[in-house]
């Protein structure tokens, strides 16, 4: 544990807090107003040795103050990057308030990055420090130090396994503040300079982009960016000090910034960092968030696996949650929008909500959320409305890390599955002939680090930064919608709209179907790659005493084939009702024998799909696809987790699926 | 090479220290089967010694030995420059000896937590009463002992499985609970009786890093027998080779893998 006594800060900043709410011009001086406004309060927990460990903001302070003396002891200079490498917990959070205050610039990188990864990075903003959670990471920044030219500190967590290491460059972290603590009297004073030079156009944080196409970008944030940000978001959802939030996204995310650092330093609202990665859903229920955000796959699998128990309860018990599902349903979402509903409904609903909706929002975690986010992709109607039918204020939220986040989000009262809200405040929109969406507000970033053309082409003199998204705003609701990104759309062989995504997210809102990737820009018919979700057609096979030895045997079962099969037909109907979309029909498709995967370079770390990749890897199956074949052989590279690549062999059957036929034509015509 | 009393440094710059256990011309017999027949090795402070051999070489019984099962009826166990008297297996285990069950034994009733914290048995002082009535220095003893426990936890990465009976986890995790139970007893010496025995390729990684982290971050000397040999020649400071209950060999990995005596129980001799 490390020594935790709040020391000579909190006289001190209660003293200087007589500066007004004005001059909150960076993270640091948000801490300094919190330990005077909150000082009691909790600012961290992590759960530990099976006990939530809490710090108050006071003890905050001084952790991150004496780590910050010990930076400048280690001779970290203003200016410097600091990388930052692991999991969520409060240790690492401070590190990037500590580099914030000695004027360095926290970088935070995605943990489970391979170390080829994590190389580029470090090297193209050029740390020469980095701190990480343990001896996997100082591993991986070992095994690549060679080239990396300006790296000269590393600063760990856990020491375990690490004691024989060379510890010429190699610290320990509790070491780092306990030097920081013995040299208080030299370098306060320097510290104290070193914090009154940050003002709101300083940088407060460095963020590589994941990158769909190419080599990862740095994302320059001032304070200004974070703080206005959280300052109107924090406004807009009428968040508090006394709200809680589970930090378990990774912390190299924007949205992982905003929420645990931005607003949570802004609102004064305590951050619970889960104890590992496995325990996040017991985390979760002890913990109890009012303000909660995952992206939807997150809500996928939550609401995949009471689906796949339900399919295992007892009869009555199942026969009760259909019949109050059913209920929720039909008036859930209006009660949460505040509309009007008969009293007999409302009496159903509050039983529903003793015997089903009560337990369930427990058993999830859900019960105290208030305001719940979701991002980064379209999350499918039914899931959306599972969770908000159940009483959870679930919205949702478009934004970029470029966009400090917020570009548009839900307000109370107008959330629909379909859209992704109204512009957020301060925030303006505008759409250019191409469809393709742009943005300006006091978010925009600054730069791409080292990278003018980039950041040229993405944001003009203006301010107006390009989404890369193309999408319409709703004349009626003032509501934008995103159909694809930008570049991905193109066109049919027919001159047809070709809208991928559109297409993918609808496939992907089958339970069973984990990814999907449409092909045909240029061609004449859409063809298509399906990945199964291995625990929902896991379950079904069990259930139906279907044997497998393999993902591989399970994909190119006859019956899921079926069942998929069957899926794409559904969707196909559907698209087909869409006039402007009908062309992207399904003709053929194929069950991968793998699953898509960052490692392997398919996905980015935030699971999107990197269609060039994916194009160039699988050539032969997408030839085959449109040569009228019906079954091809492959043979596909795979990396394991700890680097080693590998290669699977498999003969994949094509299938071929209904399509509605449709001639647009006739429908404009009409 | 090796010196009587001082001990020696391994290959990794580890610093291996005095004989903690010395086994003197043990010979052990079931009626009129002799299962060990006058071995003796010793096992030197901080460093993790196996003892391999082909199937019926007298293995688990000379584990059993160590840890006081067996009484063998002749020879001596010296233990931490004692020698050691006839005793209980408790007793052995309050010496500090701790062991792991090539059948896994653990209470599959009850809670990973709770099989964990009967490892912390031996060091619980308070009576069946105090204990009942939940008062002070029993309330007390518990919370300490509970903090060791939820150490070993941790350092195993068993966290999320704390709340779970042992009964739901699949084999590799039961053999980690297993070891975490040992680990909570604090032990000077780790006896494990085939810890890899049925896992996959990363199970036996995984459980050859904790083996290794235990080593190094308590300084935990380790006994183990294993039949992996990859395994054992990788983890292992010094071999011993035992075959129909004789030693025949003993050293670093690369001496008892060149040594003809071993590679003949291993691989089988022509009998002309």
């Amino acid at each position: 544990m490390p020594a935790r006594e709040s020391r000579r800060w909190e006289e001190k900043t209660l003293v200087q807090t007589s500066s007004d709410a004005g001059g909150l011009q960076s993270i640091p001086a948000l801490l300094e107003r919190n330990v005077a406004k909150y000082g009691t309060f909790p600012a961290y927990r992590e759960k530990e040795f099976g006990i939530w460990q809490s710090w108050t903001w006071s003890e905050t302070a001084a952790e991150i103050e004496a780590l910050a003396l010990g930076l400048i002891n280690l001779g970290v200079n203003e200016g410097d990057f600091i990388a930052i490498i692991g999991r969520n917990r409060p240790y690492l959070y401070w590190s990037m308030v500590a580099a914030q205050m000695v004027g360095a610039v926290p970088v935070p990188l995605y943990q489970d990055a391979v170390a080829e990864e994590m190389a580029y990075v470090l090297g193209h903003c050029g740390a020469r420090f980095v701190i990480v959670q343990d001896q996997e990471q100082v591993d991986k920044v070992i095994e690549v130090q060679d080239q990396l030219h300006q790296f000269e500190h590393l600063i760990y967590l856990d020491p375990r396994g690490l004691r024989k290491y060379d510890h010429s460059h190699l610290h320990q972290f509790s070491h780092v503040q306990d030097q920081g603590r013995a040299a208080h009297d030299e370098f306060i004073t320097e510290l104290k300079a070193r914090c009154a030079k940050l003002d709101y156009d300083s940088t407060c944080v460095m963020l590589y982009t994941s990158g769909t196409t190419g080599k990862p970008k740095g994302v320059v944030l001032s304070n200004r960016n974070v703080i206005e940000s959280a300052k109107s978001s924090s406004e807009f959802d009428k968040l508090r000090r006394d709200d809680e939030i589970l930090a378990y996204l990774p912390m190299a995310w924007v949205g992982d910034f905003i929420f645990s650092i931005g607003q949570a330093y802004w609102c004064g609202f305590c951050v619970n960092c889960p104890e590992s990665a496995d325990t996040m859903m017991t985390d979760l229920r002890e913990i109890g968030p009012t303000y909660y955000f995952a992206p939807p796959r997150v809500f996928e699998t939550q609401l995949t696996t009471v689906m796949i128990r339900m399919e295992d309860a007892g009869t009555i018990k199942k026969k009760m949650f259909d019949h109050y599902m059913a209920h929720a349903r039909k008036v859930g979402p209006d009660l949460l929008d505040g509309k009007p509903v008969g009293f007999m409904d409302r009496l159903k609903y509050k039983i529903g909500d003793l015997l089903v909706y009560g337990p369930l929002k427990n058993t999830l975690g859900f019960s105290r959320v208030r305001v719940g986010y979701t991002a980064g992709e379209a999350i499918g109607p039914e899931i959306f409305d599972f969770y908000r039918s159940l009483g959870i204020n679930l919205k949702q939220l478009y934004g970029q890390t470029e966009a400090t986040v917020f570009i548009t989000a839900q307000p109370d009262g107008e959330v629909r599955s379909d859209t992704v809200g109204v512009p957020s405040p301060g925030v303006e929109l505008k759409i250019a002939e191409n469809g393709e969406v742009f943005y300006r507000s006091p978010g925009v970033f600054v730069e791409y680090y080292k990278n003018p053309e980039s950041t040229a082409d993405t944001k003009d003199p203006d301010g107006w930064v390009a989404t890369g998204d193309a999408g319409f705003i709703e004349p009626e609701t003032g509501h934008l919608r995103i159909i694809d990104r930008a570049k991905d759309v193109g066109q049919m062989a027919d001159g047809s709209l070709f809208a991928p995504k559109y297409v993918e997210n609808k496939l992907k809102f089958y339970p069973n179907i984990l990814e999907a990737v449409v092909f045909g820009n240029n061609r004449e018919q859409c063809t298509a790659f399906i990945n199964i979700d291995l625990s929902a057609v896991g379950n079904w096979a069990e259930r139906n005493n279907i044997a497998y030895a393999s993902y591989q045997e399970l994909a190119g079962h006859p019956q899921v084939m079926e069942t998929i099969q069957r899926h794409v037909e559904e969707v196909n109907a559907s698209v087909a009702e869409d006039p402007m979309l009908s062309g992207c029909q399904v003709h053929r498709f194929v069950v991968l024998h793998k699953e898509l995967d960052a490692d392997d370079g398919e996905l980015t770390r935030t699971r999107k799909v990197r269609r060039r990749i994916i194009e160039e890897k699988f050539a032969d199956i997408i030839a085959a696809l449109y040569d009228g074949s019906n079954k091809v052989s492959t043979v596909t590279e795979v990396t394991y987790e700890d680097g080693r690549k590998g290669s699977i062999k498999a003969t994949l059957e094509i299938r071929e699926a209904k399509v509605i036929p449709v001639v647009p034509q006739k429908v404009a015509a009409e | 090479m090796l010196d009587a009393s001082e001990g020696y440094t391994t290959a990794d710059g580890r610093k291996i220290g005095g004989v903690v256990m010395e086994m003197k011309n043990i010979t052990l017999r079931f009626g009129g089967v002799t299962a060990i027949t006058d071995i003796s090795f010793d096992i030197r402070e901080g460093e993790i010694r196996a003892i391999i051999g082909p199937n019926g070489a007298g293995k688990s019984s000379m584990l059993n030995v160590i840890s006081g099962f067996y009484v063998p009826q002749e020879g001596e166990v010296w233990f931490r420059g004692a020698k050691r008297p006839q005793m209980k297996p408790y007793e052995v285990a309050r010496q500090g000896i701790a062991r792991t069950f090539q059948n896994i034994a653990l209470f599959e009733g009850m809670s990973v937590l709770d099989n964990v914290m009967t490892g912390r048995l031996t060091h619980m002082k308070t009576g069946l009463l105090s204990q009942a009535i939940w008062k002070g220095k029993a309330e007390e003893e518990e919370t300490a002992n509970r903090e060791v426990a939820e150490k070993v936890i941790d350092f195993l990465e068993i966290q999320h499985i704390r709340k779970t009976p042992v009964s739901r986890l699949p084999y590799g995790l039961k053999k980690r609970v297993e070891l975490a139970r040992a680990l909570a007893a604090e032990p000077k010496l780790l006896l494990l009786d085939e810890p890899m025995a049925g896992m996959n390729v990363e199970e036996k990684e995984d459980m050859s890093r904790f083996i290794l982290d235990v080593n190094d971050e308590f300084g935990t000397t380790i006994a183990l027998i294993e039949h992996d040999m990859g395994v054992v020649m990788d983890l292992s400071d010094r071999v011993v080779v035992m075959d129909y209950g004789k030693k025949i060999g003993d050293g670093s990995p690369d001496e008892v893998r060149n040594n003809q005596d071993v590679i003949d129980a291993y691989l089988g001799v022509a009998h002309d």
